[in-house]
């Protein structure tokens, strides 16, 4: 960020030295490899999962075998499948969750900054109003109001995520809104929508993109925490969370490991690879803001 | 000085507006209490009769202000479920969950600060990555996955510790009692708070670290120990205490999970059953309390930030 704070868009060979500074990273590089495999996985899950996730068989309980590699559940599910099917909900409501909250963030943190004065004033309000509730309460109230489900579960926790992203992309507009290339375009008497999305927001991709590894991350914990709290995407169609949702029964906990520890593992690899991605991609955008 | 805490307090006025009408809004949204209240035998002309007694005839604005009006008073309205008010409901369950977010702040800080300034001292050693690295496994473990395994282990397999509730039923109820049915929970919250703080610790401490007057202090050869102690560890404080202000939020929402696997006596536990039943005063209630909490919160961080900063502008 340092050596183009004065100057244009992210070209092509400031992406190169991004690049070269994230490989040096080796735990973040291994990360990236293994998220890239969970989501191909994830995405064809229809085509190399065993079984029907949902397909009821007469082997309940069943402890992994070669016939079931992980199990099959209390009705006889195939949990290899299941987890397969699981991991892609899970992705896919991380992914559009962080996809929405970065947007409305994003938008309405370049309005606040940009503009200032009365509008700034309100959307912080706004922002500072959503970040005193406890998280996770509005988004149980939520749930419980409209109903669990997949989209609703996506449009909640996309709602509610968004004022760190307002917060941060404001700052970096009141930062860039001072240099002289934007004061430039100000002067030049370009229109507003041209200095915002063409000027200001290449400049701040940056830490929006950081800021977004670590809602997709949060969004995937929190998914767990509803599911796991039967207030998430709800059965039959297997969530991360809602699989754990099974261990609160002590005979699962005791004796029947392979209905909660894969799913548990999944979930703890793919937050902890996100992270490390993310904090790998800090440290490649931004060399000069070293933790 | 003064001219900055009416300025912050100004600030925040909007905002506990702005909290209480999200509150009421979305109370209203749960649907009307006269819904709640049909039953068989509830006649037209009674609801209507109950509709005025309630205030509901009147418009949304109105009914907004009345019931400011009353949470003002304290009046929180009453339980759907136990006809309780609600904020007895809350007192009489804010005391376990003070007890149990207070402790694990305590102990996941007293984790995280010996570690992050290890760390932050030892930058950029193989010591410092793996600590690094380890942190971000209490950040990235699900609390509820963790309860799982510290039930298994501790309570299933080496019946140590118990799993549930405040005391043990019919038992004994001093400290010691209480301590132990503590440790667990306790200890899963510790671990996520010390994953997140470890690193704030850490990034705080070295830039205090290459400011000019730690330098200075090195150079006069005060010792390692007096330099890091009293000169770099007091000026980290400063942002490590605006980040512990505003984790409140996530540590409550941490302790409704936690209060609900362990099944911990507190405000948690009776938001997550009144979630359920759609007790919705008592779930307003909670989070108009906890949103006024964190905003107070924040603001006397504000206030002791400026005050312990002599560089902040007023």
């Amino acid at each position: 960020m340092k050596q183009n704070s004065e100057g244009l868009e992210y070209n092509n060979s400031t992406v190169k030295m991004v690049i070269g500074r994230f490989r040096k990273h080796k735990l973040a590089v291994a990360s990236l490899y293994f998220l890239c495999f969970m989501t191909v996985l994830a995405i064809l899950a229809p085509i190399i999962s065993p079984y029907d996730p949902n397909k009821v068989s007469t082997s309940f309980s069943a402890p992994p075998s070669l016939a079931h590699w992980l199990g099959t559940d209390q009705i006889g599910r195939d949990m290899f499948s299941r987890l397969l099917y699981a991991t892609r909900i899970s992705l896919f409501v991380g992914f559009a969750t962080t996809v929405i909250s970065t947007v409305i963030g994003v938008v309405l943190g370049l309005i606040a900054g940009y503009f200032g004065g009365i509008v700034d004033i309100i959307i912080m309000r706004i922002t500072d109003t959503i970040m005193s509730f406890p998280y996770i309460l509005l988004v149980l109230v939520a749930a419980a109001i409209f109903g669990p489900g997949l989209w609703n579960i996506i449009l909640i926790l996309g709602f509610v995520d968004w004022p760190g992203a307002a917060r941060l992309v404001r700052g970096n507009v009141l930062s860039l809104r001072e240099t002289n290339f934007v004061k430039g375009n100000i002067v030049a008497g370009m229109p507003n929508r041209y200095i915002l999305f063409s000027e200001i927001l290449p400049n701040t991709i940056g830490p929006i993109l950081v800021y977004a590894t670590s809602v997709f991350a949060i969004t995937i914990l929190d998914e767990a925490a509803l599911g796991f709290l039967g207030m998430g995407v709800q059965p039959p169609t297997a969530s991360l969370g809602n699989i754990l949702n099974g261990a609160e029964s002590i005979t699962i906990l005791t004796s029947k490991f392979w209905l909660w520890v894969p799913a548990g593992v999944i979930i703890i690899l793919l937050v902890l690879s996100i992270n490390f991605v993310g904090d790998a991609l800090r440290d490649a955008i931004d060399p000069s803001a070293k933790e | 000085m003064i001219k900055y805490i009416i300025k912050r307090t100004m600030i925040a006025i909007p905002v506990l507006i702005g909290i209480t009408i999200l509150d009421y809004a979305i109370m209203s949204l749960a649907g009307s209490p006269l819904e709640m209240m049909i039953g068989p035998k509830t006649t037209e002309a009674a609801l209507e009769a109950k509709a005025i007694q309630l205030g509901l005839d009147k418009p949304f604005y109105v009914q907004y202000f009345v019931w400011l009006m009353n949470v003002l008073r304290g009046n929180l309205g009453y339980s759907i479920k136990s006809y309780q008010p609600v904020s007895q409901i809350i007192g009489s369950h804010l005391g376990p969950t003070l007890l149990l977010m207070g402790t694990s702040m305590l102990v996941g800080l007293a984790i995280a600060i010996p570690i992050g300034i290890y760390s932050a001292v030892h930058r950029y050693t193989k010591r410092d990555y793996t600590l690094v690295t380890i942190s971000f496994f209490g950040t990235s473990i699900p609390s509820f996955f963790l309860s799982l395994i510290f039930i298994y282990l501790f309570t299933v397999k080496l019946g140590w510790l118990p799993s549930s509730g405040i005391k043990t039923a019919g038992g004994d109820e001093g400290v010691a009692d209480l301590i132990w049915h503590l440790i667990m929970p306790v200890l899963i919250l510790a671990i996520s708070i010390a994953g997140s703080n470890i690193r704030y610790v850490r990034s705080a401490v070295l830039e205090i670290l290459q400011k000019d007057y730690v330098r200075t202090a090195k150079s006069k050869g005060i010792g390692r120990f007096l330099t890091i102690n009293k000169h770099a560890l007091r000026n980290a404080l400063i942002p490590i205490v605006t980040v512990i202000g505003m984790q409140i939020p996530m540590l409550f929402g941490g302790a409704v999970i936690i209060e609900q696997i362990f099944s911990w006596p507190g405000l948690g536990l009776i938001t997550m059953n009144a979630i359920t039943g759609r007790d919705y005063p008592v779930i307003m209630g909670v989070a108009l309390l906890t949103a006024v909490v964190v905003l107070l919160a924040n603001l006397i961080t504000d206030i002791v930030y400026a005050l312990v900063d002599p560089t902040i502008k007023y």
